[in-house]
């Protein structure tokens, strides 16, 4: 409890638990990520891949994803931030790289950290692939790659059906 | 054939990072109260209410308009609430255009409001989302590489975010309402500040804010009889899109551009530089205001920046931006729509003291909000459309 200007204010922290059913469509994608596989779902409609496979549904042509594709693991970086502020909840060290990448075969990218080079290394069109962590440590969850980092391979044009700028 | 709409009262906080001497409810009737003092009318005289605020978590108060229709009076009144994210103050003015449009009510109150002081938003923006990789870190963090983006394709110099900043900071000055009254910045010193999310320096981010805003809209009926200066509502649009999906343009997305051209559509305009006179321009992120001028059909395709850097966009430009200061002086997110649009209805009301634009005819307010994925704007004028 606090007095500003002898108004009373008082600190009441809140807490949520809940649980998610991830739904048949989610469901192959988060097993492969507890076997060290990158399962992404294709939309019969449009042909393209999503990884993640979001809701089961193609955000464009709303057709239910049907089709496993495994993709990557390497991947393209399309753009990408340096982190260096601090918040409640911060899991990771800053300054760190929080970085889209389309993984080879996908279609969209998905977010991740970029480690083993300095932030400013980073950049539009680097290569990279994941480091997975200890196989006893994997779970349904992209946390099971610790993160990416560069291959040295030549820098890439992305797609146009990734797009994304 | 849709009733026409006029807002006759504006009323909004003096916005601050904290104010604590007022509780959610206050802090909301302090902007209804001037609102209503703004229109010559009293709370009795509302037909219908309709509220809108940010997610929930932001304050930690779920389903907040439970306990706001008593301080509201809104006994026996319809009371509707609002949620399309940051944009929520936008849509939320326009819902309440739609009852006056729809001949449903002839006296509407709306009110957007935030108090983020009472709240965490940056832990309640960083949640980690279930499965995925924890490095999201707040909006900045959202959309500091969609900024990359439009630097990488537009060839922007780097000095155009702090440019935007130091001009809104400079407007704000203007506005007694505004949260951040900072006379001395200089784009030298703007450059300096540290790179929080890498493009977006600290200078080109919006503040944490407490206010509100309300407006007391009325059908031409009852807006005749008031003897009040008012703004007639021209046009109003809303798109959305999801957050994300293969090949989205996220530097400049379709919805927003939709957005622009069924308001321009609507409301007769063909040159939108040439016949708008202001305009009140969502911009929590200082680089997003070059990027909105292209995605609301003002600019070119990767012009935008040349506008900022050229003064097009100051007050004393052919297109003032933001003359109240803007998000980024102030950012009670729930609210901060709603006060562009009822900024951009003070103008043409020609209301606004020091930050107004002399002669101003036709204003538009702009409101985005998710991932760039909810737009809402509406076109105001002192002329009946």
């Amino acid at each position: 409890m606090s007095e500003a200007d002898g108004i009373v204010r008082l600190r009441q922290p809140i807490g949520v638990e809940y649980s998610w059913s991830a739904g048949p469509n989610a469901t192959s994608h988060l097993s492969g990520l507890m076997n060290g596989k990158l399962i992404g779902k294709r939309c019969p409609s449009c042909t393209l891949v999503y990884f993640p496979p979001r809701n089961g549904v193609c955000p464009k042509c709303a057709a239910i994803l049907a089709e496993d594709v495994e993709v990557g693991p390497k991947g393209t970086i399309s753009t990408f931030c340096v982190v260096n502020v601090p918040f409640l909840g911060q899991k990771v060290k800053i300054p760190y790289v929080a970085a889209q990448i389309v993984l080879d075969g996908a279609d969209i990218s998905m977010q991740h950290l970029i480690q083993e080079c300095e932030a400013d290394e980073v950049r539009i069109g680097m290569r990279v692939e994941p480091v997975w962590k200890d196989r006893s440590e994997w779970g349904p969850t992209l946390e099971s790659i610790a993160h990416f980092r560069p291959t040295g391979e030549p820098d890439a044009a992305l797609g146009s059906k990734a797009g994304e700028s | 054939m849709a009733e026409r709409c006029a807002v006759v009262g504006v009323g909004q906080t003096n916005h601050s990072s904290c104010r604590a001497d007022v509780s959610i409810a206050g802090l909301v009737r302090e902007a209804v109260d001037r609102a209503l003092a703004d229109a010559g009318i009293t709370i009795q005289d509302v037909d219908a209410v309709v509220i809108g605020k940010a997610p929930d978590s932001l304050e930690g108060v779920a389903m907040p308009e439970l306990w706001l229709a008593d301080a509201l009076a809104a006994h026996g009144k319809p009371v509707f609430r609002v949620h399309t994210a940051g944009s929520v103050g936008g849509s939320t003015a326009i819902v309440a255009a739609q009852h006056v449009m729809a001949g449903i009510h002839g006296t509407v109150l709306t009110i957007g409001f935030e108090k983020q002081s009472d709240g965490n938003a940056m832990w309640a923006l960083s949640v980690p989302i279930p499965f995925g990789m924890p490095v999201h870190a707040g909006a900045g963090g959202y959309f500091s590489p969609i900024v990359r983006g439009y630097i990488t394709r537009s060839g922007a110099p780097s000095h155009i975010g702090a440019m935007v900043a130091v001009k809104d900071r400079t407007n704000a000055c203007k506005n007694p309402y505004a949260h951040l009254h900072e006379p001395d910045w200089t784009l030298e010193k703007a450059l300096e500040t540290p790179m929080l999310w890498d493009p977006i320096r600290f200078i080109e981010t919006c503040p944490s804010s407490d206010g509100a805003m309300a407006l007391v809209l009325m059908s031409e009926e009852r807006a005749e009889k008031m003897s009040g200066p008012k703004a007639w509502v021209h046009a109003t649009a809303m798109r959305s899109e999801p957050t994300a999906f293969a090949g989205r343009e996220q530097v400049s997305p379709r919805a927003g551009e939709m957005c622009a051209e069924d308001l321009w559509r609507k409301g007769g305009i063909t040159k939108p530089a040439e016949e708008i006179d202001v305009v009140e321009m969502y911009v929590p992120f200082a680089w997003f205001e070059p990027m909105w001028l292209e995605n609301l059909g003002f600019a070119p395709r990767n012009e935008g920046w040349r506008w900022v850097e050229d003064g097009v966009t100051e007050m004393t430009g052919s297109l003032p931006v933001n003359p109240s200061g803007g998000v980024l002086s102030s950012n009670p997110i729930g609210a901060s729509g709603m006060i562009r649009f009822g900024e951009a209805c003070m103008q043409v009301m020609g209301t606004a003291g020091e930050h107004q634009i002399d002669g101003a005819k036709k204003a538009v307010g702009h409101a985005y909000g998710g991932g760039s994925q909810f737009f809402a704007m509406w076109l105001v004028s002192s002329l009946k459309p």
